[in-house]
């Protein structure tokens, strides 16, 4: 199985280690991983602050790196759903649209395509989750609270894997954590008292870590926790499935 | 109790933010509200098929609108309601003065109505004399307050009790210091029920027209809709276009739907149907347009119509919940006017589409199934391609687009470690970074993934 | 002129026209005819109306006179409950006149299990503004005349003509006030449900 391995900027530029994980996970789980290297960017900051006109170099640029794998496969849920709902390309429709098809955020590769049942992972601290709400409400990798209907959550089915690992219950499970691309900066004020009843949530609760499929929103998260010299940490879910002992 | 302002949704959110434990309360009050939405609808578990039907039923209406208003305007008429069309804000309201004047009538009730908030109904009549009182509790006390509504079905969700207290003492002579809901409302019973008892008109809202029938309903719980409209020898009911539902039993839908929805009741305590005047009395509709064709015809846009103004997507929303209603600066304030104020003016709410996270709760909590954040996105996109959107902003994408549509200046950009913040501080001037007032930066790591990866043995370099 | 203008704008926007909806799987999977009486009790009590299983109308008779001093204003629709003022003598009355009244009395034909709810139009009320400015409110309702939800309420009520008619699940109520339910808002204090056995 040739999986492409699709490492958002921001995740390239400040969290290699997540990124490391994902590749090391895959592999060990018998992928045969490629890091297409002139990749970039799935171009969401530019279009959800309206300018997705901007995004088609972008675009091609993805199309270009991304073509002819089985899968693809990106530790971010946010930038996963902007490719399969906003990839497309001038005269190279057929490829977007086949990568459209193919790109999975990593927990639900792993439990869909992969179908993983173990894991020899271990992580023995208590850990928060938290839902991105494009992983949660977009690619639905989780049931999300509003609709009538059975709940179930990717990642927390693989947490489960991990031994020592104890998940945390919280008072709100899929509230916003505030970053939102440009609204982090546009609207500081709304989004850091998102971000801070986020962390407060997680944190009343016992939580030592907390983890997401999404590292935006652990980013911002972190901001907050570091702000306020918080013992807290965030970590990215490949990296705890992918901690060995 | 003008909603005019020059400031925008940021600006008024960070002044609502300066009194956090004040953003603390009306965000666990409004996410009380959510969480009753919860479990009323859980109660139901065929919840997900109604919010289906209620929604195919609106998309009927849409599809097949200017017919049934021919047809409601006709059975309505057949009932003996007399039926005006107003194609603004201004003709309505002029229409509402006209027929007060026509009575020679100078004081007039009006139940709840986000359609006269919208034409700003309130402040035409005191303009031409007349005296308006708002009988919803909720809205008495904004109107007492000077202020408009902050949220559709919870107008005054922003005041604290103490301060309802000082109001009532202020104008209803309560007792100073007094802040009991109990005896707050008990007060302002005994004030609106002599107001009640000696107004000769009524102004209510409509929650659903029925096409089939000719019948309007109206939804409330305090009973002040009907304490209005059956005391008066006018009953002015205002509308707009969107509200008609074609048959009768569709009603068996939206009314299961609306309450719960709203604020996890089952029903409201009242859900009244009014086809025909009382005897000696007459009923007045007035259908309003005001922009909603515009919106009908804006396919990416038009499914907005379909609100049943159940206030959830307010109530669920973060930014809502943290930022008050009054921060949207229009009557309608949250996720669904935030998709709605901008077909009204576009240059004066071209902040609004950009006051999401576009997280996509108000999308599934909505009882018609609105793509809520899906058309807050693309208003996004009219609001950029028609240039409502700041200079700065635009040359910073500009920017941002070239370098990450090219490999080379993407990695000699990513060497700054800062990519990603290099192009958004466009927002305060860019004399700091927003960012950076409440949060931490990231810490850049010693090398990137690509770089590492790149000195990684046996790399697979595609 | 607005009218035409309206018109024909609406009628150049709006899209293609779409179907209604199938109505029938939501109203077969509603239609679910068990316990509504104890159903509808719950519901009604929690959203605080007072619930009485009688077996006839002295019963209610003696219930009313327990719970309202002799002498106060009574309006009753109900030929069965005739110590009082009758609804029917009144209804031409101008609404005003029915300020003091302290307690109306009414009879539907359909209550909703589901919500609480009673049915109750023009007929049923002799005037309009009856059942909102009396200071209480009791309505009473045959055991066999409950609906599972307001789709079969609707059913029920059909084609029927009315000029007016409101469904009615309890006392008048508002949480204006930092959400706090107070009971009593500008209509009846209390509901009294009296469901006949
Ligand atoms: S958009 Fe939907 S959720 Fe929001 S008020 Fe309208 S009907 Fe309710």
């Amino acid at each position: 199985m040739r999986v492409a391995l699709f490492v958002p900027c921001y995740v390239d530029q400040f969290y290699p280690k997540a990124a490391i994980a994902t590749l090391e996970l895959l592999e060990k789980l018998g992928c045969e991983v490629h890091y297409p290297k002139n990749q970039t960017c799935c171009g969401q900051p530019m279009a959800n602050s309206g300018y997705e006109h901007l995004t088609g170099g972008c675009n091609n640029l993805f199309v270009d790196n991304f073509s002819g794998y089985d899968y693809v496969v990106c530790p971010s849920g946010s930038c996963t759903l902007h490719i399969k709902e906003h990839l497309h390309a001038d005269g190279k429709e057929d490829q977007a649209t086949e990568i459209r098809k193919k790109v999975y955020e990593l927990t639900e590769f792993l439990v869909d395509i992969l179908r993983v049942k173990q894991l020899s992972a271990s992580f023995p601290y208590k850990v928060g989750l938290h839902h991105s709400c494009h992983g949660l409400r977009g690619l639905r990798i989780a049931q999300m609270s509003e609709l009538v209907a059975e709940p179930f959550s990717k990642p927390a089915q693989l947490l489960d894997l991990v031994n020592g690992l104890e998940l945390v219950p919280l008072s709100r499970q899929d509230d916003c954590c505030g970053f939102g691309g440009t609204f982090c900066v546009v609207e500081e004020a709304v989004s850091a008292k998102m971000g801070k009843d986020r962390v407060a949530d997680h944190i009343s609760h016992g939580a030592q870590y907390i983890t997401s499929a999404d590292l935006s929103c652990l980013m911002h998260l972190e901001g907050i926790l570091r702000r306020q010299n918080s013992d807290v940490k965030v970590i990215h879910v490949a990296e705890i499935l992918n901690n060995s002992l | 109790m003008s909603t005019a302002t020059t400031k925008d949704h940021p600006h008024l959110a960070a002044e609502f933010n300066r009194d956090e434990p004040r953003v603390n309360w009306h965000d666990e009050t409004l996410w009380w509200v959510r969480a009753k939405r919860d479990i009323a609808a859980h109660k139901l578990p065929e919840w997900e098929l109604l919010r289906e039907t209620a929604s195919q039923i609106k998309f009927n209406v849409l599809s097949n609108l200017s017919t049934y208003l021919e047809q409601f305007e006709a059975n309505a008429t057949k009932n003996g309601i007399i039926v005006h069309w107003a194609a603004d804000a201004t003709e309505h309201n002029q229409i509402v003065h006209g027929l007060l004047e026509q009575k020679g009538i100078t004081k007039m009730v009006k139940s709840k109505s986000m359609l006269t908030e919208e034409c700003h109904l309130n402040e035409y009549l005191k303009e031409q004399g007349i005296d308006v009182i708002d009988s919803d509790l909720g809205e008495r006390i904004v109107q007492l307050a000077n202020e408009p509504p902050s949220h559709i079905v919870l107008p005054c969700i922003h005041k604290k009790k103490e301060e309802i207290g000082d109001i009532f003492h202020e104008h209803l002579g309560s007792a100073k210091g007094e802040s009991d809901p109990k005896i707050l409302t008990e007060t302002a019973r005994q004030h609106l029920r002599e107001v009640f008892l000696t107004r000769r008109a009524a102004l209510t809202g409509v929650n659903f027209a029925v096409a089939e029938t000719g019948e309007f309903v109206i939804c409330t719980n305090e009973g002040n809709a009907d304490m209005g409209a059956h005391l008066a020898e006018i009953h002015i009911a205002s509308m707009g276009i969107e509200k008609l539902i074609p048959e009768r039993k569709h009603l068996g839908v939206f009314l299961r739907l609306l309450t719960r929805s709203a604020t996890g009741q089952p029903i409201t305590t009242y859900s009244s149907h009014f086809s025909k005047p009382q005897e000696g009395t007459e009923i007045h509709i007035v259908i309003v347009d005001n922009g909603r064709s515009i919106q009908l015809g804006r396919e990416e846009f038009r499914n907005s119509l379909k609100c049943i103004r159940c206030g959830a997507c307010m109530n669920t929303c973060p930014v809502y919940r943290k930022s008050g209603g009054h921060s949207y600066h229009t009557a309608v304030a949250g996720p669904i006017g935030s998709i709605l104020a901008p077909n009204l003016d576009m240059k004066k709410y071209a902040d609004l589409p950009f006051a999401s996270t576009l997280c996509g709760s108000c999308s599934n909590v909505c009882p018609v199934k609105i793509d809520i954040h899906d058309q807050l996105y693309k208003w996004r996109q009219v609001i950029v391609k028609e240039g409502y959107s700041p200079k700065a902003k635009t040359m910073a994408m500009k920017a941002m687009a070239l370098t990450l549509a090219s490999p080379t200046l993407y990695r000699m950009g990513g060497k700054t470690g800062r990519l990603v913040f290099k192009y958004v501080p466009f927002a305060v001037n860019n004399k700091l970074n927003p960012w950076y007032n409440q949060r931490e930066m990231p810490k850049a790591p010693d090398e990137s993934f690509g770089e590492w990866y790149a000195k990684r043995k046996g790399a697979k370099n595609s | 002129m607005s009218r035409e203008k309206i018109l024909a704008a609406v009628k150049f926007n709006q899209p293609a026209a779409m179907p209604l909806p199938d109505m029938e799987v939501l109203n077969k999977l509603t239609d679910v005819r068990t316990d509504l009486v104890s159903k509808y009790k719950a519901i009604a009590t929690a959203g605080g109306s007072f619930v009485y299983e009688v077996s006839g109308f002295d019963e209610i008779k003696t219930i009313i006179n327990n719970e309202f001093k002799a002498g106060v204003k009574i309006i009753s629709a109900l030929n069965e409950l005739s110590d009082y003022i009758y609804a029917e003598t009144v209804k031409h009355e101008d609404g005003h006149t029915f300020a003091d009244v302290e307690l109306t009395v009414l009879r539907t034909q359909l209550g909703v299990a589901e919500n609480g709810a009673l049915w109750l139009t023009e007929k049923d009320m002799g005037s309009r503004v009856l059942p909102f400015i009396a200071q209480h409110l009791a309505v009473v309702i045959s055991k066999d005349d409950f609906v599972p939800t307001m789709a079969q309420a609707y059913q029920t009520i059909g084609d029927a003509d009315y000029g007016y008619g409101s469904f009615i699940s309890g006392p008048s109520k508002t949480a204006d006030i930092e959400q706090s339910l107070v009971i009593g808002a500008h209509g009846p204090r209390s509901l009294s449900v009296f469901i006949l056995s």
